[in-house]
């Protein structure tokens, strides 16, 4: 027998009920096959998850769009205007799918592609819960070179980009492409940098091991004063990354029509605006987890996996909600202004505080701190 | 690339610095900026030479919204050109209506009562501060921020319904006619207009709270798009656009009309409070306390409207033929100087009309400031100069 | 462990699958008519003037040069972090400390070059800005061509007084 997270093993479990509805088990599969198709359920599992979650993720930016601008918001179709973004779905499908003249049609066609892969594959190695009794995350696939594969693998979204932005044969698409290849590159350096710090506190790489370290209200974030400028750091760069306003230069429709993805029209077009939602998901979770306890709700959860799931859920809504009041107030910067403030604001900030943080946890300060506090 | 008009230096040093040896060489491309595109502000098309994200040569094209204002003019009574005036500055049409009547009332020496002189003031001001409330929000939309603008436009909206309150129109009003204004105010609108303003006042506020001393957006706007005081005068620039640049200069103050003279307000000039003067800061910030000013004059207004004298409107004859002649006016425009220019030969139509575009006038200086900006920055830049296509095209 | 990895890679697949199963799915669906307009290369209604594809100036050459040194740098940085508590409890932390205070002093250097050489400065120089650049060199250099023969005539004259004092004497 072979190890399977928590996840993978209940699904396996799941097709050994089914096969035993036909009296037979899961044994009569060879292995790599159980493994592919344990494997695929989950990614349609949570391809769904995505699905739905955009649907939601799109109505309440324009609710809480719409409340910021003193407008309503959609509020027609379905109770509070839920089913619009269902409704605009549907419409999208029917959407005639455009490929520009002159266009390369083969990279048009696999960027919006690669542009999603990348963020859903970097889900899997996300865990969404912590089972107590077991004593291991809840994710599906415990990984545990964990944030350095998941920072790897969200790269391929700007290979995606750029492809998008060259193939389309657009100049203003060309424009988005370059903005983006040199913004996310560039905002990739703090964001791992900040990423360093987590690591180095919890002592390994997987996000699995942050979260048990974190349980009982002993959050990352209270572990020593640096933490609050790292977070900082972590989620400016991440905004970046998303190409979230004040950060959104590569699709600026003011500036640049649509950007990158100026050409693309229906589904297509649809993909990348679920991407942007899915990586937005992902930073928010990677900051969840790495600084505010991930389903830790100062141990006041108990051992329930499903409140925890809960809460960090909800952790993640919160930072997600901050992103779009963000994007809502901010005017956008300008790309020279976003190059400098990543190589020459944040990134030697980051650099300081790395050595800020590993030179309080080397000698214990948060111990002798609370020593010197206590005695007098 | 160097502008090929310019000699190269002979000394190879100067020559390698000039033609930015160090810098990897790449193409440059003509890009159309418009006529469709989110930030012209309607269908101006610039053609922009780039060098990445450097304009280097920029050329506004016009014409896509040419609608022969200025023909009809001539082939129209003077009464019923009246409501195309509307469709020029469509956002600010009671002024282009008041530039209009003016210039027609000049030529037959109308003596308009002092009641319509000032209801024509109050709702020109109204219409100057609807306008720069378009200004801010646009401007806002293009540094990127899209709250501003729906918050202006709540208060504009409110306005409009002033307007359709006064008038029964909310774009084209058509309201301020040859003689006065068609129909004077209605009962308890007074109070409602004193009522908006005092809302109008405190958001102003919250505008300046939410863009205007943003960090982004003075980033955005300090030290972009300077325009000299020589340049001003160069290029014939007129309203927030010179007065942006320090020049103090306003029609209503320096040449008064109407009753212009008997109110208390200032007139803000740029000041280089964020950077340079004649910034896009500095002309967005006179825009934004040429808000509040009107705001002043219309209380003013108000107050000497419960002793002014007269209708709201003279008499003027069904069949309106002014005696032989020539006039122009112009006057302060939410845009800068509207001058109408008519030559009469007697008959019931102009023979000669010209109209002085305020907007016409401020995007010529697009073809100077635009080259070593940035796209972004030229976005800024078009954003900056306020310009209404429809008056533009005509 | 090992399937762990085969699960990123089916979940990549996935993915990719998501997108070409679903533009399958909606073929069926949307209507086709393309025409040349239709078509066309959007550039704000006007036609596109000079080739789409050119060599894009954004310095992006240096800018990924730059990023590679500096992500290399963090992808060295990730053992170093993950083994640094392991580290600590030996009692070698103040060691891998200093390690990589030097690793890192090192590279903070190189971005300090970088910045004072101007290479972290997105826009390349304009004609306008490399135009005052010049005409400020030339300024330098005549002030300084100023000073130097103000000096110099001084000089001459110092020399001159104290030759004429010398023959004085």
């Amino acid at each position: 027998m072979f190890e399977q997270s928590i996840i993978l093993s209940a699904i396996r479990d799941a097709i050994d009920w089914v096969l035993g509805l036909v009296g037979q088990d899961i044994s009569i599969l060879p292995l790599p096959v159980q493994v592919v198709l344990c494997g695929l359920i989950a990614a349609g599992g949570l391809m769904g998850a995505i699905a739905f979650a955009v649907l939601i993720y799109v109505w309440m930016e324009r609710r809480i769009a719409g409340r910021m601008q003193a407008r309503r918001g959609p509020n027609r179709v379905g109770p509070y205007g839920l089913l619009q973004t269902v409704a605009d779905t549907f419409k999208l499908l029917r959407k005639e799918d455009i490929i520009p003249t002159g266009a390369n049609r083969i990279l048009f066609a696999f960027a919006p592609m690669l542009v999603l892969a990348g963020v859903v594959a970097a889900f899997a190695a996300i865990p969404i819960s912590w089972d107590a009794d077991k004593g291991e995350p809840i994710m599906i696939a415990d990984i545990d070179l964990g944030i350095f594969l998941i920072t790897a693998i969200v790269a391929t979204e700007v290979i995606g980009v750029i492809m998008a932005g060259w193939a389309s044969n657009n100049k203003w698409s060309l424009y988005g492409a370059m903005r983006e290849a040199a913004q996310v590159v560039s905002y990739e350096i703090p964001l791992g940098l900040s990423l360093l710090v987590p690591v180095l506190i919890v002592g390994d790489l997987s996000l699995g091991a942050a979260t048990e370290d974190q349980l009982g209200g002993n959050w990352l974030i209270w572990r020593n004063p640096f933490m609050w400028a790292v977070f900082f750091i972590f989620y400016v760069a991440g905004l970046a990354n998303c190409k979230r306003a004040p950060f959104d230069l590569p699709e600026a429709e003011s500036e640049l029509v649509a950007g990158f993805h100026t050409e693309y029209s229906g589904l297509r077009f649809s993909f990348f605006f679920m991407e942007e939602y899915a990586s937005m998901t992902l930073i928010s979770a990677i900051g969840a987890i790495y600084f505010f306890g991930a389903g830790d709700l100062f141990g006041l959860q108990g051992s329930s996996s499903l409140i925890m799931f809960g809460v960090l859920l909800f952790k993640i809504l919160v930072s997600i909600f901050v992103m779009m009041w963000i994007r809502w107030t901010l005017p956008r910067l300008r790309i020279d202004q976003v190059m400098t403030l990543g190589y020459k604001v944040l990134t030697p900030i980051a650099f300081f505080l790395l050595l800020g943080v590993t030179v309080w946890d080397l000698y214990d300060l948060n111990d002798k701190l609370w020593e010197l506090f206590s005695r007098s | 690339m160097l502008n090929p008009a310019m000699p190269l230096p002979d000394d190879p040093l100067d020559r390698d610095i000039l033609i930015g040896a160090g810098d990897i060489s790449t193409d440059e491309m003509y890009i159309n900026m418009g006529p469709q595109h989110p930030s012209t502000h309607g269908v101006l098309r610039v053609l922009l030479r780039t060098d990445g994200e450097i304009v280097t040569e920029a050329h506004p094209h016009i014409g896509y919204l040419h609608r022969c204002a200025e023909k009809i003019g001539e082939c129209l009574d003077y009464i019923k050109f009246q409501p195309y005036t509307d469709r020029m500055d469509y956002l600010a049409a009671m002024n282009n209506n008041l530039g209009y009547a003016m210039t027609v009332e000049k030529l037959a020496g109308l003596e308009i009562p002092e009641r319509a002189q000032l209801l024509r003031v109050i709702i020109v001001e109204l219409n100057r501060i609807a306008s720069h409330l378009i200004a801010f929000g646009t401007y806002g939309l293009d540094a990127g921020a899209l709250t501003p603008f729906f918050h202006a436009w709540r208060e504009r909206e409110e306005m409009l319904t002033l307007f359709e309150k006064i008038c029964g129109a909310r774009l084209t009003y058509n309201y301020v006619c040859i003689g006065g204004v068609v129909n004077d105010m209605p009962e308890g609108w007074e109070d409602m207009v004193l009522d908006f303003l005092d809302r109008f006042e405190k958001r102003w506020k919250e505008y300046n709270d939410l863009l205007t001393y943003n960090r982004i957006f003075i980033r955005r706007t300090a030290d972009i798009g300077v325009i000299t005081r020589e340049d001003c005068v160069a290029y014939a620039l007129t309203g927030p656009m010179m007065r942006g640049s320090g020049i103090d200069w306003d029609l209503r103050r320096d040449r008064p009309y109407m009753m212009y003279d008997r109110f208390e307000y200032d007139i803000p000039i740029g000041e280089g409070k964020m950077g340079t003067v004649g910034d896009c800061w500095d002309r967005y910030w006179v825009r934004m306390v040429e808000m509040k000013e009107s705001g002043k004059i219309v209380r003013q207004a108000f107050d000497m409207l419960k002793g002014a004298e007269g209708t709201h409107k003279a008499k003027v004859p069904k069949v309106f033929k002014p005696k032989k002649g020539e006039c122009y006016v112009g006057i302060e425009n939410p845009r800068g100087e509207l001058g109408f220019y008519i030559v009469s030969d007697g008959s019931k139509n102009a023979y000669r009309m010209r109209v002085r575009g305020p907007s016409f006038c401020n995007l010529s200086i697009l073809e100077k400031l635009l080259p070593g900006a940035m796209i972004a920055d030229a976005v800024m830049i078009i954003g900056s100069t306020d310009i209404v296509l429809g008056e533009v095209d005509r | 462990m090992y399937f762990d990895y085969t699960n990123v890679l089916i979940f990549f697949l996935v993915g990719i699958g998501f997108v070409g199963v679903n533009m399958v799915v909606g073929s069926l669906l949307r209507p086709s008519k393309p025409n040349p307009e239709k078509n066309s290369a959007y550039e704000c209604g006007e036609d596109p003037i000079g080739p789409n594809r050119v060599q894009f100036d954004i310095r992006f050459y240096t800018v990924a040069l730059i990023f590679i040194i500096f992500d290399v740098e963090i992808a060295f940085l990730f053992p170093w972090a993950n083994s640094f508590q392991e580290f600590k409890a030996a009692g070698l932390g103040g060691l891998v400390f200093f390690e990589v205070l030097v690793f890192v002093s090192i590279l903070f250097l190189g971005l300090v070059y970088l910045w004072a050489k101007g290479d972290l400065d997105w826009v390349k120089s304009t004609e306008a800005q490399r135009r005052a650049a010049l005409a400020h060199r030339r300024a330098e250099e005549a002030k300084e061509t100023a000073a130097d023969s103000a000096k110099s005539e001084s000089a001459t004259e110092l020399d001159l007084t104290v030759a004429a004092e010398a023959g004085h004497h």
